[in-house]
């Protein structure tokens, strides 16, 4: 199929589509002559979409392949299968040159924007730099424009652009990250975990930008984080993802109302609610035992082997993503 | 009034000192813990949450320093105790847990041995005894296989399984308070849960109170019994934990509650924010360190340091000048 036919299916809508997406990273043992012994399956036939403007979070205890997700979408690691269609184009082997004016339009929001930058750049090249890389900045008078522009968006006050990132705290950073991230006027922004690292007051300052951003410029967010009731607030719908896999995708509201992936169920009870009389309310039954290696996951459902609720056949067949209610869930309990 | 609390911290005040001028971490801190209770101390990053349980067990270190204060506990004032008296205390009758299990276990150590050091150590029994008891205690923390870990070193264990080995050395000598500095807050949400339940059990058998550290008012309202929130180096409220939820009385504690996204609220509502950021501890303003982003700040806020006094329910306590019905009254104009 050539690379730039509109995907077959219906939803005209979506802006990205994940298709049984697979990233499997080798796993070498060996000082001189590398020898494949393995591979860790840290995604592992994932599908999603997103619709224009909306929120798709994502949620999943750490190693469950969140981050490398987000990092096949915008093409930064090459899938191992599958297949990721952006604005109507399959994208999932583009070269660089085909690629390049499409990365303009997906940008990222990291946990910790600055560990990867020179920290001897100002901050309004900081912001500014993509535009200087992408050639967008067409004389200098312009690029200031530009810079001042994005930084008002993001409540930057003008003279915080002469000063280093170091200078600034947490929140602050975080939004010097989302004005760099918006200067190409990306259509999806991937935000990998961007409120995790801040303290809760701050917290609520990035949470209420985001949003505030993507009502005035139409943004539409993949936002992984594993505080669940942030993801819950930003998102329009969720996908709840374990050891490389998504065991449910709900609507926001739907998914804490009535989980239905045991292991939903599972993570909702484990985290506490901050008020002792709700919290006391709702049902405390803990898993145990903790996750697998994504090096060697269970067979069959890879839940199974903490899931109370498993039968016979979930240690044997993969059950698949199916829809339920206007759920989609990966469960044997669920017929499929 | 109750016995005597088995830990009665008053007017503990620390500082460090820094390239850029002494740092006020602790300033006035007084709290109680008694015997068999589990007091949590709540704070966003840097409001002096572990310099406070750093002092009970006078772990410090070389900057920093205790400006004024006393700790009792069990009767002593432990900042007084001569040197080798504090270590005689440490892991055997107050036991520290604390968030990253890698950086307090010995790498080149099995854990066997490292559960087995403290009651070596304090309970003078041969090596022998202490390594059976250490199989005990590994099991008691669910540590799967026990016996057959006791060789392993923490590098073979994943994170949750090397806080329950944390766990288990604290709980060795059987200590009457243990204190946990974020001890899940490295860990996951499944495995927190396990961890926090096992500590909660664990120091329920054993009647010992608990000082739980943590940033996160979830686990807070699941696992205290009474909660200090700090802010810059103060407590600004301190009360049972369902009245501080129920009507939490200081507008920083308020405004943090009010920040949380909860898990029924609006979808897509803006969050209620404090604006602006914690004050730098070198240079904390003459009065109430809230003043500069809290809604109600007036003169008197900037000028004086407020006490912690009572706050309408007994053993509730905030420290602010605001009169308390009308910070009842903006608390529910906001609502
Ligand atoms: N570059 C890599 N090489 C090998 N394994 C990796 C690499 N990146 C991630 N992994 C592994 O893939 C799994 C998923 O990781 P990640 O996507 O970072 O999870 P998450 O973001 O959900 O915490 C983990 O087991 C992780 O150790
Ligand atoms: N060793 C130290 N040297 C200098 N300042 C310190 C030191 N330890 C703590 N501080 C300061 O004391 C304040 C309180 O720190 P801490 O008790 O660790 O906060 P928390 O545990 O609530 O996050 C912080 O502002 C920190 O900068
Ligand atoms: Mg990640
Ligand atoms: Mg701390």
């Amino acid at each position: 199929m050539p690379a730039d036919t509109a995907p077959q299916q219906p939803d005209g809508d979506a802006l990205l589509q994940v298709e049984g997406l697979k990233v499997h990273f080798p796993v070498t043992a060996g000082v001189v002559l590398q020898k494949r012994i393995g591979s860790v399956k840290a995604v592992d036939d994932v599908s999603f979409s997103l619709r224009r403007g909306e929120t798709f979070g994502l949620v999943g205890e750490s190693g469950c392949g969140k981050s490398t997700t987000a990092l096949a979408v915008l093409r930064m690691l090459e899938p191992t299968a599958g297949r990721i269609v952006f604005e109507g184009r399959d994208i999932t082997h583009l070269n660089a040159v085909k690629m390049r004016p499409l990365r303009r339009r997906i940008q990222m929001v990291y946990q910790d924007p600055f560990s990867s930058l020179n920290p001897r750049m100002r901050v309004r090249d900081v912001i500014g730099e993509p535009l200087v890389v992408h050639g967008l900045a067409k004389d200098k008078a312009a690029y200031r424009a530009r810079v001042r522009e994005l930084m008002d968006l993001v409540g930057l006050l003008p003279h915080m652009g002469e000063h280093y990132p170091h200078e600034f705290s947490g929140g602050q950073r975080q939004r010097i990250g989302i004005a760099r991230a918006l200067a190409l006027s990306p259509s999806l922004v991937v935000c990998d975990e961007p409120v995790s690292a801040l303290d809760v007051s701050i917290q609520a300052q990035v949470v209420n930008l985001l949003m505030d951003l993507q009502e005035r410029l139409g943004l539409t967010y993949l936002f992984i984080a594993h505080d669940l009731s942030v993801v819950r607030h930003i998102s329009d719908r969720i996908g709840v993802m374990y050891l490389g896999r998504v065991v449910e995708i709900a609507a926001g509201d739907t998914l804490f109302k009535a989980p239905k992936h045991p292991y939903t169920q599972a993570l909702l009870a484990a985290v506490p609610l901050p008020d002792p009389e709700l919290d006391a309310a709702r049902p405390h039954d803990l898993i145990a035992g903790e996750v697998p290696s994504a090096r060697t996951p269970p067979p069959g459902c890879r839940f199974h082997p903490r899931c109370p609720q498993a039968m016979p056949r979930c240690k044997v067949e993969t059950p698949p993503l199916v829809e339920r209610d206007g759920s989609e869930v990966a469960c044997h309990l669920y017929g499929g | 009034m109750d016995p005597a609390p088995l830990l009665d911290i008053s007017g503990l005040c620390v500082s460090f000192r820094t390239d850029r001028g002494l740092v006020r971490a602790v300033q006035d801190v007084s709290l109680q813990v008694r015997a068999g209770e589990t007091l949590a101390i709540v704070g966003e990053s840097g409001s002096g949450k572990s310099v406070t349980a750093l002092s009970i067990l006078r772990l410090l270190g070389e900057a920093g320093r205790v400006d004024a204060g006393r700790i009792v506990f069990d009767g002593e004032d432990l900042l007084a105790l001569e040197d080798r008296a504090i270590r005689a205390i440490r892991g055997d009758r107050v036991a520290m847990i604390f968030q990253e299990p890698m950086s307090s276990l010995n790498p080149v150590l099995t854990i066997g041995m490292q559960v087995a050091e403290p009651i070596r150590l304090h309970r003078n029994a041969p090596w022998k005894d202490a390594y059976a008891r250490a199989g005990e205690l590994l099991e008691r923390v669910r540590i799967p296989d026990a016996a057959g870990r006791l060789g392993d070193y923490p590098h073979q264990l994943s994170g949750g399984m090397r806080q329950r080995v944390m766990i288990a050395m604290a709980l060795a000598c059987r200590p009457r308070l243990i204190i946990a500095d974020e001890p899940t807050t490295a860990l996951d949400v499944t495995v927190q849960a396990q961890i926090l339940e096992l500590l909660k059990e664990l120091t329920r058998q054993a009647n010992s109170a608990l000082i739980l550290i943590t940033h996160d008012l979830g686990v807070v309202a699941r696992y205290a019994d009474r909660v200090a929130v700090m802010y810059a180096g103060s407590i600004v409220e301190t009360a049972p934990a369902r009245a501080l939820y129920a009507s939490p009385a200081h507008p920083y504690t308020r405004g943090l509650m009010a920040s949380i996204p909860s898990i029924d609220g609006a979808i897509g509502a803006r969050l209620p924010t404090i604006d602006g950021q914690p004050p730098d501890l070198a240079r904390l303003p003459p009065g109430c360190a809230f003043a500069l982003r809290c809604p109600h700040v007036f003169e008197t806020c900037r000028a004086t340091p407020p006490a912690l006094m009572e706050a309408g329910t007994a053993g509730h306590l905030r420290a602010c000048h605001l009169d308390a019905d009308a910070a009842g009254a903006t608390a529910q104009e906001r609502a």
